[in-house]
């Protein structure tokens, strides 16, 4: 317990792990930060959570610079090939490079998991924050996050995209239309969590002294939330973040798979993995691609989020 | 207890017929048509009449009430007169789809079997799996067998079921040809040998259900045992002589089953409803693809009934899991 002082020594963490004989002398760290990064590190699964995908995103976003095949290019005379040095990942039905098609895939499938998390993560904080913080909306904000945890999300999310895709395609255009009605619709439905978590966290930092000491001085609502109560939420929201990251992506794929995501000729990662299941029976190679890519980004992304649950809990942190 | 359980069923019917409200508002907002994919042939005047006949000429709300009539009246009397024989419901009208123009709780009932036998078998033997892993994991923490189970339920919750169920496809009944990749309802089990067919064409899905279920299960076994063999009570049962095996099943397992057997409860309207990707790609008939077809056919009332019923058990669930807290855990009570 050299570091996080401020914490006795016997607060044992949540899972109950027999905590590792105390008293080993450490150097303390320089701030808060270099403790959580110190206690990420000694996490095995998140530091390869997240080279992993450091290493996925870096490919991404960097790989059709070096990779310069158009995803959409048809040349059906080299349709279903292999993997061969000219298709590394082979082709599809149409001759269409499947590495090309993966990256452009992650493009927005990364692009989905992000804005729908950002997304989510407003509504929840926001949520969380006011209900915590103003009494009297407590009640009706709380009964709401409830309704919303009630319902059945991955019927209503199909309902709500098979019904509403035409005219948001029609105002949009036909993947920006796709991509503002999924990333809303995710968002939408995923942010009951982080209210809860944060308007749990909120309610018992109200009733510390800092926060009285800072209400007696006559500061507003405004900036108590800003200054006080918000730095102090962060940590909970880091890392519904990082797992809200990994819940987009599986449900962006699920939609995508079931047919009901973006445009045919538009490449995410789960219509990939749609398309090629119709060729099953032949090329099962085909199905490997897009479905290791979603299954390793999550996997990753979910590590990343237990190292870092761990790493900003400070009853764990400096064990 | 009693007035808890009381207080909360009153307290779920606002909560229901808000989401009643909600699924009825959002398929009325969406712009499809259910006449308009008809031939164009027809002349307006006969479109108008059927649109009529599909029940869609009243205004919203007189429609969303008689939906409500329908659903909580009209289709539990007609279940009683189909079990009792009785002529309660005779005349009055049902919840019809606008696909096959039969009722909607005649389809259900056609196709809730499937989703139980498939989906309800891989949700028990989830469960069945997961306990002993959890408790194996927890009691001998960081082991080899803790650190290979961990990894297995992180695989397990990680890899989308779509993603896991196509792999089993290509490996199990491309490659090796072992099982079926397509699930075959009209099989008849009458002999040992459909049984055995029956019995194949099963366990692909039921695997990979299994898999995604014991993997949150067997975490959460894990994290609770671990709770409960640190506390003082096991030190005083050790320390009062009870052999190591009464200790783990009886005193920490007892305890630790608690949060278990909500976890478990809250799972199960995922059973009727979240497995609608795993029918998908086995083509299991069963519920979740019958809202697939009915989604994709703009079969709105088939929607808002299935939509609602999946509604109605979360809410359903979410209030056993907290009656059997109170319940299995004395020091709990809810006054």
């Amino acid at each position: 317990m050299t570091d996080a002082p401020a914490r006795p020594a016997e607060a044992a963490g949540p899972g109950g792990a027999s905590p590792p004989a105390a008293g080993q002398t450490r150097k303390p760290p320089a701030s808060p930060a270099a403790a959580v990064w110190r206690q990420f590190r000694s996490h095995t699964g998140a530091v390869v959570g997240l080279t992993v995908f450091a290493g996925l995103v870096v490919a991404i976003l960097f790989g059709p610079l070096v990779w310069t095949v158009d995803p959409q290019l048809i040349d059906i005379r080299a349709r279903n090939l292999g993997p061969t040095w000219a298709h590394p990942f082979g082709t599809d039905q149409l001759g269409r490079d499947l590495l090309a098609r993966v990256l452009a895939g992650g493009r927005v499938s990364l692009a989905v998991g992000v804005t729908a998390m950002l997304l989510s993560l407003t509504v929840g904080t926001f949520v969380g924050v006011v209900a915590g913080y103003f009494h009297r909306l407590d009640g009706p904000l709380m009964r709401l996050t409830d309704l919303f945890l009630a319902l059945p999300v991955l019927p209503l999310l199909l309902v709500l995209v098979m019904f509403f895709r035409e005219p948001l395609a029609g105002a949009f255009g036909p993947e920006m239309g796709t991509f503002v009605l999924i990333v809303s619709a995710i968002g939408l439905t995923s942010w009951m969590q982080t209210a809860r978590i944060v308007r749990g966290d909120v309610l018992v930092l109200k009733e510390r002294e800092f926060v009285l000491a800072s209400r007696s001085i006559g500061t507003p609502s405004r900036r108590m939330i800003t200054r006080h109560v918000l730095p102090n939420v962060m940590s909970p929201i880091m890392v519904s973040a990082t797992l809200g990251i990994a819940s987009a992506i599986i449900t962006e794929s699920a939609l995508s798979f079931l047919g009901l995501g973006f445009p045919p000729d538009f490449p995410t990662w789960g219509r990939l993995l749609f398309d090629a299941i119709d060729y099953i029976r032949d090329y099962p190679e085909r199905v490997m691609w897009p479905g290791l890519a979603i299954s390793l980004v999550v996997l990753s992304v979910n590590y990343m989020g237990d190292g870092l649950r761990d790493a900003l809990d400070p009853r764990i942190r400096g064990r | 207890m009693l007035t808890f359980t009381l207080r909360r069923l009153l307290l779920s019917i606002p909560t229901l017929l808000a989401i009643s409200l909600v699924i009825f508002l959002i398929l009325e907002l969406a712009p499809g048509d259910p006449v308009a994919s008809m031939p164009l042939t027809i002349p307006p005047e006969v479109r108008e009449k059927i649109r009529e006949s599909l029940g869609l000429g009243a205004p919203f709300h007189v429609r969303y009430l008689l939906w409500l009539k329908a659903f909580f009246v009209t289709e539990p009397l007609h279940a009683l007169d189909a079990l009792l024989g009785t002529d309660f419901a005779a005349g009055s009208q049902r919840i019809l789809s606008f696909q096959s123009r039969s009722p909607v709780f005649d389809i259900i009932a056609e196709r809730l079997p499937q989703t139980l036998t498939v989906v309800g078998m891989a949700y028990l033997i989830g469960v069945l799996i997961a306990v002993p892993i959890g408790i194996i994991s927890a009691y001998r923490q960081y082991s080899w067998f803790d650190q290979i189970g961990t990894l297995i339920a992180m695989l397990g919750y990680s890899v989308p079921t779509f993603f896991t169920g196509v792999l089993l496809i290509v490996v199990f009944s491309v490659h090796l040809g072992w099982f079926p990749s397509i699930y075959d309802t009209t099989l008849v089990v009458d002999s040992w040998d459909s049984f055995l067919l029956q019995v194949r064409q099963m366990t692909l899905p039921v695997a990979v259900l299994a898999l995604y279920n014991a993997a949150q299960i067997s975490r959460f076994m894990r994290a609770s045992m671990l709770d409960n063999l640190h506390q003082d009570y096991v030190r005083t049962a050790r320390a009062k002589g009870m052999g190591e095996r009464v200790v783990v099943f009886v005193h920490v397992l007892r305890n630790s089953m608690i949060p278990v057997v909500t976890v478990v409860a809250l799972g199960v309207p995922g059973v009727f409803g979240g497995a609608i990707i795993t029918e998908q790609v086995f083509k299991v008939n069963g519920l979740g693809q019958l809202l697939i077809t009915a989604i994709y056919g703009n079969d709105v009332p088939m929607v808002q009934t299935l939509t609602f019923i999946f509604a109605i058990l979360i809410v359903l669930f979410n209030l056993v899991a907290d009656v059997l807290y109170g319940l299995l855990d004395p020091r709990i009570r809810y006054d």
